[in-house]
């Protein structure tokens, strides 16, 4: 893995080669540890795919990365700013900065498809209506949707409602986009489409992804470097390639999606045949 | 001993949760400037808490009004005194029954609408996308319900006490035949600007309270169907009893 650069001023090229990077990351709710030396960079202007089994923190990951929680111990650099120590102002500036899409959707619902991909450039700039309706309908038409500019988000499948968040993600044409489980819940055509906009809007944009998802075939596809997730820390990184050919067990059942190994199929439980006859013994 | 445990968590429970509450009202107070910057969102909740309650808050006002002149006449018939049915309706209306009922019915309409919508856009991260958009939900969300509410229920206080009075009239007047000209004269006469003043206090003080719950149960909901349903819940129940408290509370400053 790739050692991070100390932390600087965006735009000072103390950091060229990572837009983020985590290190040595400890995160605990309540009692339960998230993150135990979590490290992870982020490289410019490539896809990066977080991965891992359930419960692992990868969208607690991304809300350290955004700022919305801290953590307990080690660094989180964005664009050379360490988020933990950003006063609210300087957090939100470096927001501006960022795009996100939820995995569903977050669209406003009391308003249309218009007013929610130029909700930003109204909350943000004061630009002239012919401007603020020249973006969003080059923004929407990038994502396909330049036709449903009317719609109430309610009217939108699923698939179309992720391609309007993601067209609302860059309006501000953000230097990172980062999307929590992007192809959930989607047909094998929407799934296509979000996937080749990942990776074409990264391209065409230069901007830098962060992809949180279970689909491994999917992101395989489009990711420069993954990350996988375990037991809070980083189990394995590397190219689709590499993790395929990955010793460890962990990955080569997340990889190959087994159903047991190294996470078990079954929820800790007391001895099968024990409890059955312990009930007939109790009846 | 259990019992005394429970009250004592129960009580660290309730501190707690006015400390919290406290805060976001300072919160809301510190920020509540820079929402007058932004005229139209507040509009919006204008309308939607006050002009979206005045079908229900008309409604209730004409019955209560009329309830009043049946029980108000049959009251004053056994003392002989039928023709001060106009005074004592108005004074009651708008001293006390106008600002509790408007405030009550308030809690129920736009309270619950209020704290199910904040926690729906909690519970579908509307709230969270604004915040990574660099958006704070405080000043875009939660601000300008608070102040749509707080204009609102003053507003709604004056609607309901006049459609109510027009109830007292329509069965004082109409129905038991008290002459119309000492009604309205004798209640010209003897209500004073204080009593006008007071009602409007109290719809005022009522509105920052209802609004202050209704928004904080919702921004503070749990991000589940349940959390939301808790939150509305919580928002009527802690509204009602709120209401009725202040009520004691200024009744007892004012008098």
């Amino acid at each position: 893995m790739n050692q991070a650069s100390p932390a600087a001023g965006p735009g000072s090229g103390a950091d060229t080669r990572n837009i983020a990077a985590l290190h040595g990351v400890h995160y605990a709710v309540d009692d339960k540890v998230v993150f135990d030396g979590l490290d992870i960079e982020i490289r410019r202007g490539e896809v990066t795919a977080i991965m891992g089994p359930s419960g692992t923190g990868k969208t607690t990951l991304l809300r350290l990365i955004t700022g919305q929680i801290r953590a307990d111990a080690g660094s989180v650099i964005v664009d050379g700013l360490d988020v933990a120590k950003l006063p609210m102002r300087d957090l939100y500036a470096l927001r501006r900065r960022m795009g996100m899409l939820f995995q569903n959707g977050a669209l406003f619902t009391d308003i249309d498809v218009f007013e929610n991909v130029a909700f930003p450039l109204r909350e943000h700039a004061r630009l002239p209506e012919r401007l603020v309706r020249t973006l969003v309908l080059t923004k929407l038409h990038a994502v396909g949707l330049r036709g449903a500019a009317h719609l109430l988000p309610q009217q939108l499948s699923g698939g179309m409602a992720r391609r309007v968040a993601l067209a609302r993600s860059i309006v501000m044409d953000p230097d990172i986009l980062i999307y929590d489980e992007p192809f959930a819940g989607l047909d094998p055509i929407s799934m296509g489409v979000v996937m080749r906009l990942i990776r074409s809007l990264n391209d065409a944009l230069g901007i830098s992804s962060i992809v949180v998802t279970h689909d491994v075939q999917e992101i395989s596809h489009i990711a420069d470097v993954s990350y996988i997730l375990s037991e809070g820390r980083v189990m394995a990184s590397g190219s689709p390639t590499e993790l395929r050919d990955h010793p460890s067990p962990l990955v080569h059942q997340f990889i190959e999606g087994l159903a047991d190994g190294p996470v078990p199929f079954h929820y800790p439980a007391p001895d099968y045949r024990e409890q059955l006859l312990a009930q007939h013994e109790g009846a | 001993m259990a019992l005394l445990r429970e009250l004592v968590a129960g009580m660290r429970d309730f501190l707690a949760n006015a400390g919290a509450m406290s805060r976001f009202f300072a919160r809301v107070l510190v920020i509540s400037p820079s929402g007058f910057l932004r005229p139209r969102l507040i509009v919006d909740q204008v309308y939607n808490a006050g002009a979206l309650s005045l079908a229900i808050i008309m409604t209730s006002g004409l019955f209560v009004g009329m309830v009043m002149g049946l029980q108000g006449h049959d009251l004053l018939a056994r003392i002989g005194s039928e023709e001060s049915l106009g005074i004592g309706a108005a004074l009651t209306l708008l001293k006390e029954l106008g600002p509790v009922v408007t405030a009550l019915l308030f809690a129920g309409r736009a309270g619950t609408a209020l704290a199910s919508e904040i926690g729906l856009m909690r519970a579908t991260d509307q709230l969270s996308a604004m915040e990574i958009m660099a958006v704070d939900p405080m000043r875009r969300v939660v601000l300008p319900r608070f102040l749509g509410g707080v204009i609102s229920m003053p507003l709604l206080v004056a609607i309901f006490v006049a459609i109510s009075i027009y109830g007292v009239q329509l069965i004082g007047v109409q129905y038991f035949g008290i002459d119309q000209g000492q009604f309205w004269s004798e209640m010209r006469s003897s209500v004073e600007i204080e009593d006008v003043r007071e009602g409007l206090i109290k719809g005022f003080v009522f509105g920052v309270a209802c609004s202050l719950i209704a928004v904080y149960e919702g921004y503070n909901a749990d991000p589940t169907a349940e959390g939301v349903g808790r939150a509305t819940t919580r928002t009527v129940v802690i509204s009602a009893v709120s209401t009725l408290v202040l009520d004691y509370i200024v009744t007892a400053i004012l008098l």
